[in-house]
């Protein structure tokens, strides 16, 4: 026993070996970080099951109850009419996927409240690695907040092809994304978890409102539409609703670019932004 | 192991710069434990946090294991395991994941986490508790699942900042034997801060640090031996008249005198044949009590950092 003591006592006597090329190491932490993410996700029922019930409040209060009103919103793709809780429902799936994403911006900065941050920037990795490990893991949380609400399709009388459903997480991969940047871009200098709810509030909801998720974009008065151009989750709403109903208002080119774009920045800004922080 | 030379960390801000290190140097040799000791505010987590690069010095430069810290940060981290002063574990996670994510982060083989893991998790004490969540840990075992943390990586430096900070006195003691046991076993260079003295009094080498600047260093012995062989302590009824005439009478005393109520305490004034019966006897005021004593760090550390100091920034602090 003694023996096997002493054995395990000299595997820690220090031999600095050498380190990694930096592209492994970095590798290696950004799947560390992301596996992080996902566990702390699956820990936290609470928060699952919350926020899918918000969700549903849109889906069948709001909706049942402007849907009588509202008449046809559209020619479906198998030239039904489309109500307006099929209308909303798009709108609902991206709107979980917005919500949840930007909560990974609200992780960093608990991260950093609760000191884990600390540990993670003395690591031998780059701070590249630790954004982009981050926004995955946020991106995938959100993801899977999204699918759940996208289970629901059948109940509103969608019947998308097997292609469309992967165009839908495609989109809902491109969002959780952007908007995951977007939070740590918010994130990345706060140093209270309240002060970014609050911050939040005032970026989550412009986005949800402009983005077309409720209404239609194409009787706009004129500011409303300039603003809705501009924020990116009017892109991922249309292709979504494209994708799951066939009702469109962009083309499918300007969607997948814009969102492309959009997510490009937001990514690259905030791995610029988290680079120079101290 | 570390080399400083003249470091400084200035922060600017628009209501003008404040400079939280004042261009220090120190050495630390290999296998050795030196401490850092200071008050709150010292300087002491802007060195740490310059030594594993999270900050960039101002001017100067420290090199580890011969790497300069600023060029190779990375090659530096991985000989580098820090103890926080601040709890720095997930929480949401089990023990065991901490010290699995930890040893990725490190780029640790698998192998080597899983047995290194488990050693350090028994000889820690936490092995009963490897798959619990950290969050129903006490405060002490967390301390301790960070030590294995630290550890894990097999790092040639271990850096505690205020590694007991907020701890009671009996996990503070488990968590020192457990940190002595593994210098014991492991041989590896230790840097300390603290404002606690004893746990400054067990390292090899001490540094005192105030206001941003090295003000003594040496052994702890060298340092109680430098201030004098012997401390007085008095208890009277009269305090200020016995502190006016002792300033009088042995003018070098002069910023070495503490008074705490009725208690008055000063090294013997060094240079003069005079011993502390003679001192007591010349006193022309009644004393209650008297004792000598051996100098302890206490004694360094106030000699060094100036209970006058004190008194004045407690004082600001008292003011509208």
């Amino acid at each position: 026993m003694t023996e096997e003591k002493a054995l395990s006592w000299s595997v820690l006597v220090g031999k600095s070996r050498p380190l990694a090329p930096p592209l492994t190491r970095d590798l290696m932490g950004i799947y560390t970080l992301w596996q992080r993410d996902v566990i702390r996700l699956w820990r936290d029922r609470i928060r699952l099951v919350g926020s899918f019930i918000q969700p549903l409040l849109f889906l069948f209060i709001l909706g049942g109850g402007l849907s009588p009103r509202m008449g046809a919103m559209g020619v479906t793709g198998s030239g039904g009419t489309l109500g307006y809780q099929g209308f909303l429902f798009p709108g609902i799936v991206a709107m979980s996927v917005l919500f949840t994403a930007s909560f990974a911006g609200v992780a960093i900065v608990w991260d950093r409240e609760v000191g884990f941050l600390k540990e993670v920037l003395v690591a031998p990795l780059s701070r590249t690695a630790v954004v982009i490990g981050k926004i995955l893991g946020g991106a995938t949380n959100s993801v899977v907040q999204g699918s759940l609400i996208l289970l629901l399709f059948p109940l509103f009388h969608l019947h998308p092809s097997p292609g469309r459903i992967l165009l839908a997480f495609l989109v809902m991969i491109l969002i959780g994304l952007t908007q995951t940047s977007v939070g740590i871009l918010l994130g990345v200098r706060m140093t209270s978890s309240q002060g970014f709810m609050v911050l939040m509030n005032f970026v989550i909801l412009p986005l949800f409102f402009l983005s077309g998720a409720l209404y239609p974009l194409d009787r706009l008065p004129p500011w409303l539409a300039m603003a809705s151009r501009a924020d990116p989750l009017t892109y991922g709403v249309d292709l979504l609703r494209r994708a799951l109903t066939g009702v469109h208002f962009h083309s499918m080119l300007t969607d997948l670019v814009s969102l492309g774009l959009f997510m490009g920045t937001m990514a690259t800004l905030s791995v610029v932004l988290f680079n120079k922080t101290d | 192991m570390i080399e400083a030379r003249h470091l400084s960390k200035v922060y600017k801000a628009r209501k003008g710069d404040r400079t939280a290190v004042d261009d220090i140097s120190f050495s630390v040799g290999e296998g050795e434990f030196f401490s850092f000791l200071g008050p709150n505010g010292a300087g002491k987590t802007t060195t740490i946090q310059m030594m594993v690069a999270l900050l960039k010095p101002t001017k100067g430069t420290i090199t580890i294991d011969s790497l300069d810290v600023v060029a190779s940060p990375h090659e530096v981290r991985q000989r580098i395991g820090i103890i926080f002063q601040d709890p720095s574990l997930d929480d949401r996670l089990t023990a065991w994941e901490n010290l699995e994510f930890h040893g990725r982060l490190y780029g640790i083989d698998a192998e080597s986490r899983r047995t290194r893991g488990n050693f350090l998790l028994e000889v820690l004490g936490l092995a009963d508790r490897k798959d619990d969540l950290v969050r129903t840990f006490s405060g002490g075992m967390k301390r301790r699942l960070e030590i294995a943390r630290g550890l894990l990586h097999a790092p040639r430096l271990l850096i505690l900042d205020e590694p007991t900070l907020g701890l009671d006195p009996h996990s503070r003691r488990s968590v020192w034997e457990h940190i002595h046991r593994v210098r014991k076993e492991v041989g590896m260079t230790v840097f300390l801060t603290t404002h606690y003295l004893e746990e400054a009094d067990s390292s090899d080498r001490v540094a005192i640090i105030n206001g941003g600047k090295i003000v003594a260093e040496g052994t702890p012995d060298r340092l109680k031996k430098d201030l004098s062989s012997e401390m007085l302590t008095l208890e009277t009824n009269t305090p200020e008249k016995v502190v006016t005439y002792l300033l009088e009478s042995y003018p070098k005393l002069s910023g070495m005198i503490r008074k705490e109520e009725e208690i008055v305490s000063f090294p013997m004034p060094s240079g003069e044949a005079l011993s502390p019966w003679d001192l007591l006897r010349a006193l022309p005021f009644p004393i209650r009590e008297a004792s000598v004593r051996r100098p302890n760090l206490d004694d360094v550390f106030i000699h060094y950092t100036g209970s006058e100091l004190k008194g004045q920034t407690s004082e600001k602090g008292v003011r509208p």
